[in-house]
């Protein structure tokens, strides 16, 4: 499985952006198995990045791999000049990296404020953003002295993604945050990252939502068995459906 | 926006805030249940001497299980040398208050509660000295492997047993009560003795303490957002690994203190000592929920109650009850009375 | 290669992967065998005896610790379930087959039943609350044979006589210059019985049942997602194990004549058994034979040799101290570490890698 030249996708979004994360080669073994087979990545800085693909092609390896989850077995990760490859996970967050994983990573025994209080590293959470923060997500504020577990699951989600915004972060990485949400919810969530990218947050999203990675996603990688084969802006996938289809199996409905 | 149905506080969630309320009040009141129903089989005077008992020593055996079960919690790892510092603790204490004799036999309070004091720093100490080598030289060489870690513990308790008669002799060695602790106070009918009533106090405020820093402190809040997703706190951007050994430090100096007391407590003291508790500890573990810090507060109570009342009543049956105990609550809530796990 | 074959065949597969080992093996299965014929008095037959039941012993732990990955500190209470429910039977009901059998059944049969209520209750938790709970019964075992001394012989433990083959009193002439007495019967049926016993190990872990282990062992997640539930496949393992310590308990019973809390119920015999199991080598059965082997000759003529140091060196108490045979848990759990760190297959582990 040889991935095309990537260093295509690279050269492009250098001459329009900085990259902030760059992937090379990038592979990952866990116990046994070979899951990443040499990764290459360009994750432009203020964009929204969407990683597509179908189930098992690693892209939640991908993201953990970044933050030091797991550990590179061979490869380069390089974040804001920065090499990280071997960078322990505190270190790695610590350089500005905020993580929401696919199971949402709350801690249900503490409160929703012990939570958020967690999050914010460098401190108590500034008032002002956690104004805002709130305001994007009403409930967490009625659930404010409650333990964490109580919340339904779209509420979950809500503390999650706020914990990774309660302090400005260089680098976003979302594993799937609409899995299992209702329509509605998702359409929330949707406002709410749309003003993450007015505020040029750079984010790495993991995402089977098409929807969501439309209305949202700045550009696309799509992995195919632990590969990034394709990278392009989303105007250029949307419009080429012969590579939705032979990659992700379905076609977008994209305008041509 | 408006907030559409599926983001009000339903009453599923409202029934959920009410059910955690009600496990948490549920459990502080099964001691309280299990000294009733004592009540009904024993006569008053001779149940209060028990309660008494039966609270001391489970305070105890709280403060010794306390950082074994936190470490558990945070890291996975069930260190068995967790035995070899309580019994190092206690000889340690034993061996101070017999240098202290001076100020032990002295008829001054002052002089009496400055010795108990000696000996509880020194055991701490002498016991948090040995889990930070512990934990560099013995555990961290096989961290994540634990089969290896388990096997390791388990020879280094077995060698600490051993060390004891070299250094200490081979007999059962005596632990002599400050003055001030010996004896007992009347109160009403019933005869209490002073140096359990001491470690009730001692007990509670330990346990105060630690509830404390576990509540109000950004560290307290790291051990306890560790305890429930150890690789969600790293993915924040904080160390564990120095959280973890500054829990594994405290926890063995508890122990070692907590070995100090129950020396005091039972006034002789053998090698075995610390294995034969650890025992209680586990119990008292699995009872209450890995990394719970209340839960191994109820259920050190339940277990120092249940010793006693049932080594009243029927003597031989005494460990057994505990262990029967233990695998009733495994049976009814496997993860323990108040998991703090909540994966 | 029809020997291969036929070897093949008895072993059940089981490969020995290394020519040292294989002879070494050999070296120690023709020693056991021929025991009493070259053996001097009986304190070396009685070493020849306690490798072979210490072989079915540590065996039978191997395939908790080793083919499943679980800790057990509950092993000798099931040792102790086999000796106890043959002896009992054979002092209450004399010495014949029928007391033998049906005390040493009842043994064996409790011990499973137990081990299955440990296990189910346990391991769909966690496999530490598994660890945790065989040291509470541990405990509570070994203080409950101690208390109830008119059935066990408390703290003294209680001697009888046995069936009338192995009874001192026999005498079926002489072979090769040795008499052959009682003892040396009842030594053959001790080995007989250990050989059969690991032989039927050597089948179970080489059987359906055995490869499905070995797929939990290496991921229980996908065993678990393939159908195989991961905590019924330990605990049936777990009751196998506590059968097979409780068949060692119940050739014990037979071989000593007596039996008492520290003869199979004592830390010093789990301990011993995990120090022959981390010497002898984890996860592969021939371990057992090497560890019980290395450890029983050890702590037969070591102990001489530390008497010996102990007495020399009185002039340092400390030193003196540390090397007295009473210390020799001491030693073994010192080696024992170092095993761990140093030498975590163990001596067929490195053989092996040769």
């Amino acid at each position: 499985m040889t991935p095309p030249a990537v260093g295509v996708a690279r050269a492009e979004s250098a001459a329009n952006t900085r990259a902030l994360l760059t992937l090379e080669q990038v592979q990952t073994h866990i116990g046994r198995y070979h899951i990443l087979h040499g990764v290459d990545l360009a994750i432009p800085e203020g964009e929204v990045t969407m990683l597509l693909g179908r189930n098992g092609a690693g892209k939640t390896t991908t993201l953990r791999t970044v933050l030091g989850l797991w550990r590179a077995s061979a490869g380069r990760i390089v974040f804001g000049g920065r090499d990280v490859t071997h960078l322990a996970t505190p270190d790695i967050a610590q350089l500005g990296i905020a993580y929401v994983p696919e199971d949402m990573g709350i801690f249900g025994g503490l409160t929703v404020r012990e939570n958020l209080i967690l999050a914010a590293r460098s401190g108590p959470p500034d008032p002002e953003r956690l104004r805002w923060v709130l305001g994007l997500f009403p409930p967490l504020e009625r659930f404010w002295g409650s333990p964490a577990g109580v919340l339904s699951g779209a509420q979950k989600q809500m503390l999650a993604i706020a914990r990774a915004i309660v302090e400005p972060r260089r680098l976003l990485l979302i594993d799937e945050p609409t899995k299992g949400l209702a329509p509605a919810v998702v359409n929330q969530l949707i406002g709410v990252f749309n003003e993450l990218k007015a505020q040029r947050t750079t984010i790495l999203m993991v995402e089977q939502n098409v929807m969501l990675a439309r209305a949202i996603g700045d550009r696309v990688a799509v992995m195919v068995d632990g590969c990034v084969v394709h990278s392009a802006s989303m105007t250029e996938f949307e419009a080429d459906a012969d590579v939705q289809g032979r990659l992700l199996g379905f076609s977008l409905g994209g305008q041509a | 926006m408006n907030a559409p149905a599926s983001l009000q506080p339903g009453t599923a969630s409202l029934l959920a805030v009410w059910r955690v309320r009600a496990a948490h009040y549920g459990a502080h009141l099964l001691p309280v249940a299990l000294g009733l129903a004592a009540l009904t089989v024993i006569p008053f005077s001779t149940w209060a001497s028990l309660t008494i008992a039966g609270v001391a020593m489970g305070v105890i055996i709280f403060i010794m299980a306390a950082g074994l079960g936190l470490v558990f919690g945070l890291m996975n790892i069930l260190n068995f040398a967790h035995g070899a510092f309580i019994t190092f603790g206690a000889y340690v204490a034993a061996a101070v208050l017999a240098r202290m004799s001076g100020w032990t036999q002295a008829d001054d309070a002052v002089l009496n509660l400055l010795a108990f004091a000696a000996c509880g720093a020194a055991a701490a100490t002498v016991a948090g000295v040995l889990g930070y080598a512990t934990e560099r030289i013995i555990i961290r060489p096989v961290y994540g492997a634990h089969l290896k870690q388990i096997l390791v513990t388990v020879g280094v308790l077995i060698v600490a047993e051993q060390l004891v008669p070299v250094f200490w002799g081979g007999v059962p060695v005596p632990v002599t009560r400050p003055a001030l602790l010996r004896g007992s106070i009347l109160i009403g009918q019933v005869a209490v003795e002073r140096y359990r009533l001491v470690a009730i106090v001692t007990g509670l405020l330990v346990y105060g303490g630690m509830v404390a820093v576990l509540a109000r402190t950004r560290i307290g809040l790291l051990i306890r957002a560790g305890v429930q997703n150890r690789e969600m706190v790293e993915a924040l951007g904080y160390r564990i690994q120095a959280v973890f050994i500054l829990v594994f430090v405290a926890g063995s100096a508890l122990a070692g203190f907590g070995g100090a007391m129950w020396g005091l407590y039972h006034e002789l003291i053998t090698a075995s000592l610390g294995s034969e508790v650890l025992v209680l500890t586990f119990i008292v573990i699995i009872i209450g929920g890995p990394g719970s810090t209340s839960g191994a507060f109820y259920a050190a109570l339940l277990v120092g109650l249940t010793a006693n009342y049932v080594g009243f009543l029927a003597p031989k049956l005494a460990l057994g009850s505990n262990i029967a105990l233990m695998l009733a609550i495994l049976m009814w809530r496997p993860t323990g009375l108040l998991p703090a796990s909540r994966n | 290669m029809g020997l291969r074959r036929i070897l093949d065949g008895i072993l059940s597969g089981e490969k020995i992967g290394s020519r040292v080992l294989a002879w070494v093996l050999l070296a120690v299965v023709i020693a056991l065998a021929a025991a009493p014929f070259y053996v001097p008095g009986s304190r070396g037959l009685a070493a020849a005896a306690r490798v072979c039941i210490f072989i079915v012993l540590v065996a039978s732990y191997d395939l908790l610790l080793g083919y499943t990955g679980l800790v057990s500190f509950a092993h000798t209470v099931f040792y102790g379930f086999g000796a106890y429910g043959a002896a009992v039977a054979l002092k209450q009901m004399g010495p014949d087959w029928g007391a033998l059998i049906l005390g040493g059944g009842i043994g064996i049969v409790s011990a499973v039943i137990l081990a299955l209520a440990i296990g189910l209750l346990t391991l769909r938790v966690r496999n530490i609350f598994f660890s945790m709970v065989t040291l509470a019964v541990a405990s509570l075992f070994l203080v409950l044979a101690s208390q109830l001394s008119d059935l066990t012989g408390g703290e003294d433990g209680m001697t009888y006589q046995v069936p009338p083959p192995f009874g001192p009193a026999t005498r079926l002439g002489t072979w090769l210059g040795v008499p052959i007495t009682g003892t040396v019967l009842a030594y053959y049926a001790v080995f007989v019985a250990a050989v059969l016993l690991f032989l039927g190990m050597l089948r179970f872990v080489n059987s359906p049942f055995g490869r499905v282990l070995q797929a939990i062992r290496e991921n229980d997640f996908r065993a678990e997602a393939l159908g195989y539930s991961v905590v019924v496949y330990r605990s049936v393992v777990s009751c196998v194990a506590a059968g097979l310590a409780a068949s060692a308990g119940v050739m014990t019973a037979v071989w000593l004549r007596y039996t008492g809390p520290n003869a199979v119920l004592s830390f010093s015999i789990m301990l011993d058994v995990l120090l022959m199991l981390v010497i002898g080598g984890i996860g592969s059965l021939y371990g057992a034979i090497l560890g019980a082997t290395v450890l029983v000759l050890g702590q037969a003529y070591l102990q001489d040799l530390m008497q010996l140091a102990s007495d020399s060196t009185q002039a340092w108490p400390l030193i003196s101290a540390l090397v007295h045979p009473d210390r020799w848990l001491l030693w073994l759990g010192i080696f024992f570490i170092l095993f761990v760190y140093v030498f975590p297959t163990g001596i067929v582990g490195r053989l092996r890698r040769k």
